[in-house]
């Protein structure tokens, strides 16, 4: 079952074609890498998919439903979850009230319960509080519990935002470059966090750099080029297809 | 709600308490029901200032409408004073709706802009209708009057405020610590971190700033009722960045920065009453220094500096 | 009829040059800095307050307009220097803040020093008014209008046909790849800071032989000069122009045909128009986020 279908997506800025004609389907439960030289259009590709910008032609269909041209707040409720390349973290909050925000939509939002102290709103919103802190243990952050978000280090901060998405308990999440700006130990400790999301059932949509963590993780992989597809397959069609090495792997496969 | 936010509203609520028997002077106590006044309207605009991180140039706008519904409707038109103050907030919040909705799309800046002209407006209407509001000069204010009850003597006002103030403090830090709340402060943190974890990022404004404004009418209409006669300057420019001041000054986005920023600031005016222009410029230079050298205001710094040595 | 109409529309004119003026001096610091300076109009109130009180002082008027227009510009860097620089990458809410404060300082001082009263200055060439079809020019009219064309052309050649004025314009495109060149983009800050605030204080000085100067003037002419540069779409200097002229000209013929009473309104009614339903203003440019 083919969890998210793109059919010929499309969006120019200006003169510049971003991202041209690409068609692609990610099976649910599934790892989906999308690769390419830098320029190719994979963060852009993102953005279309998760409502950031609308799409000049194409379709997108998340389990069959076609959600070209809604907002990002009704993708969340739609179960879709991302992070961010650039790290989109609230730091005038605490660490773990940024993953609580991610519980938003299954909360009860009501602002006069909420003033007046219902017993009920704070009784979830201590629960709330403990789901979080077992999120953030999950994502490798038991040191941060009790950590504001402005004092914590850029790996650290990349986990939360993972823990922030996985709060929305979503059918898909999008990491966009998760280990950009990590050293290798902790390249390999998002690998095993990503695989680990995996696992739990949710199904990972992923833009990477790092090769080895791509081919090591992936299911099937994507690779674009100035914003077109290049090709997609398995990890091993991918490694060995000429095209692809032709146009940026050189010897690191 | 936590510890630290437990034990401060018990200090305020016992403060409040002990300081009938502190307080002799009927001009202290006027300058205190001021104060507290001035307190529960600095908090509405901090939740949009400081919390939602939006901009209110013209708050004082709202003050003013209140203010003069108190005055105009039971004075021209014979309602009974509550009525007369939910019709303010009712109409306050209506207006602020319009306003608000096709504004807090844009950025920043806009809102900032469009608040801005909003005040002018209706400090201008309420200096032209003279027919109705007495013009510059401005017009009485009946006693407030409900079930009964009226509220004449400065003690029972100050017990009513007391009472607003303390509901009005705890309100609000029990919406900080709520989903609601929580999401407020997102959308500040992070616009699109908030969007895309489901917040509706323009209701949300919209709402705060609804909100907000209807604070502020309800306190214009007790400020006219207290003071029992009213002019348009409560709605004047000058009046609306006084109330900016204390939000910056207490703290933004700090419950007890509200009332700490609203008690110097009000205080502040009196002691400079007979230099004219030294108010204006002293005003000015507190708003200069501290968002230069304090930028989260007086309550957070200072709890900040306490953090790192305990 | 016709009388009537010309004299609206050439008072229009008038005070419209005054806000087109003051317009630019907000355009000029938005494209150096991306800051709304509110204290824009208190530098309008200078140049008139000071050119009034050097005039009193016994200074010849040439000597005296020209400090009047030099002392603000010094106003305008020192600003900059004390209060801008220090804060430079602080959110939209502060620096409003901070320029509302800074507008704050000015007006009380100069209320402290040359207290609450009403001055005037001389128009340049007397108070004589030439009729022209039944509408009555006052020659100070042709002045304003006349020197403020002659600012308007200035700026324009300092930008497109000058090096520094390039270096400003380039500043504003790009910050950084300016500095990458050698641009000197905090000199650049400053200059739009003291550019801004002469272009101010000129528009004072022309204005006050007709309308007379006082402490709080700044107040509504700078808001009203803001409306105009929204109005032109912020950050577009023809924009600047063409909006202050036009909210001269709305307010004048409001004014006329329809309630003198709510003459003030009329800018402010016209930027919450102008944000409803044009929020890019006349010719202002789009701005997309990148995340």
């Amino acid at each position: 079952m083919n969890l998210l279908e793109v059919s010929n997506l499309s969006i120019s800025f200006g003169g510049v074609k971003a991202v041209q004609d690409v068609s692609f389907s990610v099976p649910a439960g599934t790892i989906y890498s999308v690769i390419g030289p830098n320029g190719a259009g994979k963060t852009t590709l993102f953005n279309l998919i998760t409502g950031i910008y609308t799409p000049d032609h194409g379709a997108i269909r998340l389990q069959g439903e076609n959600i070209v041209g809604k907002a990002p707040n009704q993708l969340a409720a739609l179960g879709m979850a991302r992070t961010f390349q650039n790290l989109q973290i609230c730091s005038n909050m605490s660490a773990i009230e940024n993953v609580m925000v991610g519980a938003h939509l299954r909360l009860n939002r009501n602002l006069v319960k909420a003033a007046l102290r219902f017993p009920s709103i704070r009784r979830r919103d201590l629960e709330l509080r403990e789901e979080a802190a077992q999120l953030m243990r999950f994502v490798g952050l038991e040191r941060f519990l009790d950590s504001d978000a402005d004092s914590m280090p850029y790996g650290a901060l990349k986990r939360l935002e993972i823990a922030r998405a996985l709060a929305m308990q979503p059918r898909v999440v999008f990491l966009d470059e998760p280990a950009a700006g990590l050293n290798p130990r902790e390249t390999e400790e998002v690998a095993q966090l990503v695989r680990r999301v995996a696992e739990s059932g949710v199904t990972v949509v992923l833009v990477e750099h790092d090769m080895k963590m791509v081919m090591a993780l992936s299911d099937r992989i994507l690779v674009m080029e100035y914003g077109r597809k290049l090709t997609e397959g398995t990890a091993e069609e991918v490694r060995t297809n000429p095209d692809v090495i032709a146009a940026y792997l050189g010897g690191h496969a | 709600m936590n510890r630290s936010a437990r034990i401060g509203l018990s200090i305020v609520l016992a403060v409040l308490l002990v300081l009938p028997f502190v307080v002799t002077n009927s001009f202290y106590l006027d300058l205190i029901i001021r104060m507290q006044i001035n307190a529960i309207i600095v908090l509405g605009l901090n939740l949009l200032v400081g919390f939602a991180g939006q901009i209110s140039l013209g708050h004082a706008g709202f003050v003013g409408i209140g203010a003069f519904a108190s005055a105009i409707l039971p004075t021209h038109f014979g309602w009974s004073p509550l009525a007369a103050l939910v019709a303010g907030a009712v109409f306050t919040g209506i207006l602020a709706l319009i306003v608000a909705r096709p504004i807090l799309k844009l950025k920043g800046q806009y809102l900032a802009m469009a608040t801005l002209g909003l005040g002018i407006i209706i400090n201008i209407v309420l200096r032209n209708e003279s027919q109705y509001t007495g013009g510059p000069d401005g017009m009485p204010v009946p006693t407030l009057e409900a079930f009964g009850l009226s509220i004449t003597s400065d003690w029972q006002w100050y017990w009513l405020l007391t009472a607003m103030l303390v509901f009005s403090l705890w309100a609000s830090l029990n919406l900080i610590d709520s989903p609601f709340g929580r999401a407020l402060r997102a959308l500040h943190g992070s616009e699109i971190a908030a969007k895309v974890t489901g917040v509706d990022v323009v209701r949300y404004k919209v709402v705060i700033f609804v909100l907000s404004a209807a604070c502020a009418s309800i306190m214009g209409s007790i400020t006219a009722h207290y003071i029992g006669f009213i002019t348009p300057s409560v709605s004047d420019f000058p009046h609306s960045i006084e109330l900016l001041t204390m939000v910056v000054v207490g703290g933004m986005a700090s419950v007890f920065g509200s009332l700490v920023g609203a008690v110097l600031l009000t205080g502040l005016p009196q002691a400079l009453a007979s230099f004219d222009g030294w108010e204006t410029l002293v005003f000015g230079a507190i708003l200069v220094g501290c968002m230069i050298f304090m930028p989260k205001g007086l309550v957070p710094t200072l709890a900040a500096k306490f953090r790192k040595q305990g | 009829m016709l009388a009537q109409f010309l004299q609206f529309l050439l008072s229009g004119l008038t005070v419209g040059a005054i806000y087109a003026l003051v317009a630019l001096g907000f355009t000029l610091i938005f494209n150096a800095s991306n800051v709304i300076n509110f204290a824009q109009g208190e530098f309008v109130m200078l140049g008139g307050m000071l050119a009034a009180y050097f005039l009193r002082s016994g200074l010849p008027m040439p000597v005296a307009l020209a400090l009047a227009v030099l002392v603000p510009a010094a106003v305008g860097v020192l600003m900059e220097k004390l209060t801008i620089e220090p804060v430079k990458n602080a959110d939209v809410l502060t620096l409003i803040i901070i320029t509302l404060g800074v507008s704050m300082i000015i007006r009380g001082a100069i209320q402290i020093w040359l207290g609450k009263g009403t001055y005037s200055i001389p128009a340049f060439s007397g108070d004589t008014a030439i009729p022209v079809l039944g509408a009555m020019i006052a020659t100070q009219s042709l002045w304003v209008l006349g020197l403020t064309a002659v600012a308007v052309l200035a700026l324009w050649y300092f930008f497109n046909r000058t090096l520094t004025g390039k270096a400003m314009l380039a500043t504003s495109f790009n910050r950084v790849a300016s500095e990458l060149v050698g641009i000197n983009t905090n000199w650049v800050l400053c200059m739009s800071f003291a550019l801004s605030a002469a272009l101010g204080a000129l528009g004072g000085i022309l204005i006050t032989p007709i309308t007379l100067t006082t402490f709080d003037v700044g107040i509504m002419l700078g808001l009203k000069g803001f409306v105009a540069a929204v109005l032109g779409g912020m950050g577009n200097g023809l924009g600047a122009v063409i909006g202050g002229l036009l909210v001269g000209l709305i307010e004048a013929f409001t004014a006329g045909y329809i309630s003198s009473a709510y003459k003030d309104a009329v800018p402010f009614v016209l930027i919450l128009l102008i944000l409803f339903f044009m929020p890019r203003g006349l010719l202002g440019a789009k701005v997309t986020d990148r995340v």
